[in-house]
């Protein structure tokens, strides 16, 4: 179609030939400006290079996290000072990550009209061992204690920002078998001693037990959402309790810490809480701000996790007694996917 | 395009009389192209939005979607506001730029506010604004910039360039965050300049003035905020948007009954709607020229049939190939916001008087927008309690009801080139007089109607 602009009778100050001069100005100031920014923006020194330094590897002990400052995969001492000034970069560049037994699962996004995540299998040296391509943006990602199973969550996007729901997928590997669960959904079900069908069931925040077979993972359906116990090897899930979250089993295997909604109020809805399994008691952690992250048990005592950051970072890393007593303390400052890599005693038992 | 001025001239319809009739209004045009850059600048921003928010800042999308929703409610709010102000003295390019600069410069807020979910929220809350005030007025200049017995090809006009631009927003963030390797800030400083563009071709090509003075007489009077709501005509299509915005259940429902039952990937997702926005794109114009000829009753009736169909081939017992089953829905979802979105403002325009026309279009769009936020909630509920095939037995049962309903409620045609050369004459078109009814008659006349293709 001819785009004709030619005016029956406009009360215009500028007359056609200025207005079009105008036009073409702003056009290229506008372009222009646009391009030097992307050029910029594309130079900066952000992390992009995927893999990790050939010097960074999983040993211990350590505190590996994600640095929200490059994107990448960085550690620091345990024990580290306040903000933790003494950390070693170099890792892969991850938008989620996690590492137990010696395996890492680094969880990197691919934006595009059709949002993709690599889930990026890695071993002690950081090299990599495999990759799984899903839909979506990654939200979780968890190792076992052995380094075996490996679970992953991402969020199946919608097309824009007006859609208020969101749905979740999450899959299951085995490094033995290399076995692949693509959805934890098709496991059977049993809520209240009932086996349940129904099509809105969503999984996410998958934590493994020692025997790399028992798991506990978030199970949402009709509004509501459960701890849920499954087992990998008789292929079969139930629910325990209601209105938990992310939940994370401590080393011991004998408590599980996640994130309760305590408040309807939707900027601060969750808290973090520790639920004993023998007793079903719950604790609730000396952490009173608001928590939407997977803990991640640093030792059988102490819970990490991230909060929104201060001072413009993007996020921090936060350590907090697993008994509810003590204060939360910063770890990180700019760090998220906390994960603790124990003493390197267990370094020789190579996958 | 193909569709060439002969159809026009076989139109039965009364002879345009400026000589500007067989072309789609400059005005029309430049508030198009406004809305095609402003879409690339908003759409780039809604691509990348869903990344941006939980990767880079951890925010849930839970919680968004939350935060979100209040923001609707109030965007209804302002919407009322921005058409209220635009009446009053006729400010409606004033009070359209406003909303346009509101929403580029809320870009600048993003990019400002860095990781402070505050900052982040107040920045989509400034987008919204911006886009409730701009909304009415804008409407209001495309039904005063045309003749009225053209206004649903304007409008097609108008939508179908307005959705190319969504559908490039997207393609154009991607590929600056490929380009850039993932920054986020380059998308919201091009959305920014995008959006400073429209600003500027407003402000440049969209005639400021429409003949406030001309015609003394009630317009001042007339320029109260629910003034509208005293015309019965208008009250009538008020009542029968609503009532069919009640029946409406939500595209991301009927792209996620679509995906369970074809067991689709849930990759392919995002794509649903593009299919459902190239069908808009494409039928915009066409059924708008339609609805000039036919009277803009019958399309808008016709268009809400289409999504009645769409809910009754995802009902349809399972069988026939998926690409089938997909592209009958796709398509009948495009046909009905072709036949519906801005057929409606059509309808209802000429029977607005001048003085009061972007108030009541407010009204009317806040009134639809609700009802279907209401439908939404309710068939998410039933959904929830009953389980989605009988939730949409339901539905399809409530919008038969309610086109039955619309059908007796609303005018014979109001919308009808009745008095030419006079648009918004106050009061002119509100009672469908004898010649209104005989030009209906005439239009449609099978002859006519076949004509268009």
């Amino acid at each position: 179609m001819t785009t004709q602009l030619t005016e029956p009778a406009p009360a215009h100050r500028l007359g056609a030939r200025a207005r079009t001069a105008v036009t073409v100005a702003a056009v290229v100031l506008l372009a222009g400006s646009t391009a030097g920014y992307a050029l910029h923006a594309g130079q900066r020194p952000s992390g992009q290079q995927a893999a990790a330094d050939a010097s960074f590897g999983l040993a211990g002990p350590a505190l590996y996290f994600r640095d929200t400052a490059t994107g990448r995969v960085a550690h620091q001492p345990l024990a580290a000072a306040e903000g933790g000034a003494e950390r070693t970069g170099g890792g892969p560049a991850c938008d989620r990550f996690h590492t137990a037994g010696g395996t890492a699962l680094c969880l990197r996004a691919e934006p595009g009209v059709l949002p993709k995540t690599y889930a990026v299998v890695l071993d002690r040296r950081l090299r990599e061992v495999s990759r799984t391509t899903v839909p979506g943006v990654p939200t979780r990602a968890r190792v076992s204690a052995s380094g075996q199973m490996l679970a992953w969550t991402v969020f199946a996007t919608g097309d824009s920002y007006s859609a208020t729901g969101f749905s979740t997928r999450t899959a299951v590997l085995d490094l033995r078998t290399g076995y692949l669960v693509k959805s934890l959904e098709e496991i059977p079900l049993t809520v209240g001693g009932v086996r349940y069908h129904s099509p809105d069931v969503n999984y996410w925040g998958v934590s493994f037990a020692r025997d790399d077979s028992r798991f506990y993972a978030t199970v949402s359906t009709k509004g509501r959402t459960y701890l849920v116990e499954g087992n990998m090897s008789d292929w079969s899930a139930r629910t325990l309790r209601e209105n938990v979250e992310c939940p994370s089993l401590s080393p011991d295997n004998t408590r599980v810490a996640f994130k309760k909604k305590v408040s309807d109020d939707p900027a601060a809805p969750w808290r973090l809480y520790v639920l004993d399994l023998r007793t079903m008691a719950e604790t609730a952690l000396a952490e009173t701000r608001n928590v939407d992250d997977q803990a991640s048990w640093t030792d059988d005592g102490t819970v990490a996790y991230a909060l929104p950051g201060a001072d413009g970072r993007a996020s921090d890393v936060w350590t907090v007694p697993a008994d509810g007593t003590g204060a939360p303390r910063m770890s990180v400052a700019g760090g998220s996917s906390p994960a603790a890599v124990a003493g390197s005693a267990d370094s020789a038992d190579a996958p | 395009m193909y569709l060439a001025t002969t159809g026009r001239r076989a139109a039965p319809a009364s002879p345009p009389t400026t000589g500007a009739g067989r072309r789609v209004p400059a005005a029309v045009l430049a508030l198009g192209t406004v809305s095609l850059v402003t879409d690339v600048s908003s759409e780039m921003v809604s691509a990348v939005l869903p990344l941006y928010l939980v990767l880079g800042l951890g925010l849930s999308p839970l919680q968004f979607g939350f935060l979100d929703g209040l923001m609707g409610g109030a965007g209804a709010v302002v919407r009322l506001l921005g058409g209220h102000l635009a009446d009053r003295g006729h400010r409606y390019k004033h009070v359209a730029g406003i909303g346009y600069a509101v929403s580029a410069c809320s870009r600048l807020g993003l990019l400002l506010a860095g990781g402070a979910t505050g900052g982040i929220a107040a920045a989509l809350a400034a987008d919204r604004v911006g886009k409730g005030i701009r909304t009415a007025p804008r409407d209001a200049l495309i039904t005063l910039s045309s003749p009225p017995e053209e206004l649903g090809r304007s409008f097609g006009v108008h939508r179908a360039m307005d959705t190319t631009g969504a559908l490039l927003g997207p393609l154009a963030a991607f590929a600056l965050l490929w380009a850039t390797a993932g920054a986020y800030d380059a998308v919201f400083v091009a959305s920014f300049c995008a959006g400073l563009l429209g600003v500027l071709l407003l402000v440049l090509y969209v005639p400021g003035h429409h003949r406030p003075a001309a015609r003394p007489g009630p317009a001042p009077a007339r320029a109260k905020a629910f003034a509208a709501l005293r015309d019965p005509a208008f009250r009538r299509i008020l009542w029968a948007a609503a009532l069919l915005g009640g029946a409406t259940i939500g595209d991301a429902f009927v792209y996620l009954l679509l995906q369970r039952r074809l067991g689709l990937d849930p990759g392919w997702f995002p794509l649903l709607p593009l299919g459902a926005a190239a069908g808009y794109l494409l039928l915009a114009v066409p059924v708008g020229r339609i609805a000039d000829r036919v009277g803009r009753r019958r399309p808008f009736l016709y268009g809400h049939l289409a999504l009645l169909g769409a809910y009754l081939v995802l009902l349809a017992p399972a069988g026939g190939p998926a690409p089938l089953l997909l592209a009958a829905v796709l398509a009948l979802l495009g046909v009905f916001y072709a036949a519906t979105d801005g057929v409606l403002m059509a309808l209802a325009g000429p029977v607005l008087p001048a003085g009061g026309r972007a108030g009541g279009l407010a009204v009317l769009q806040t009134g639809q927008a609700l009802a279907r936020m209401l439908a939404a909630a309710g068939f998410g509920a039933a959904w929830t309690v009953w389980g989605p095939r009988p939730a949409l037995w339901g539905a399809t049962a409530l919008l038969l009801a309610a086109l039955a309903g619309c059908r007796a409620l609303l005018p014979r045609d109001p919308g009808a080139p009745v008095v030419p050369g006079a648009p918004g004459a106050p009061g002119a078109p509100a009672a469908p007089g004898p010649s209104g009814a005989r030009a209906v008659e005439f239009a449609e006349s099978p002859t006519s109607a076949r004509s268009t293709s």
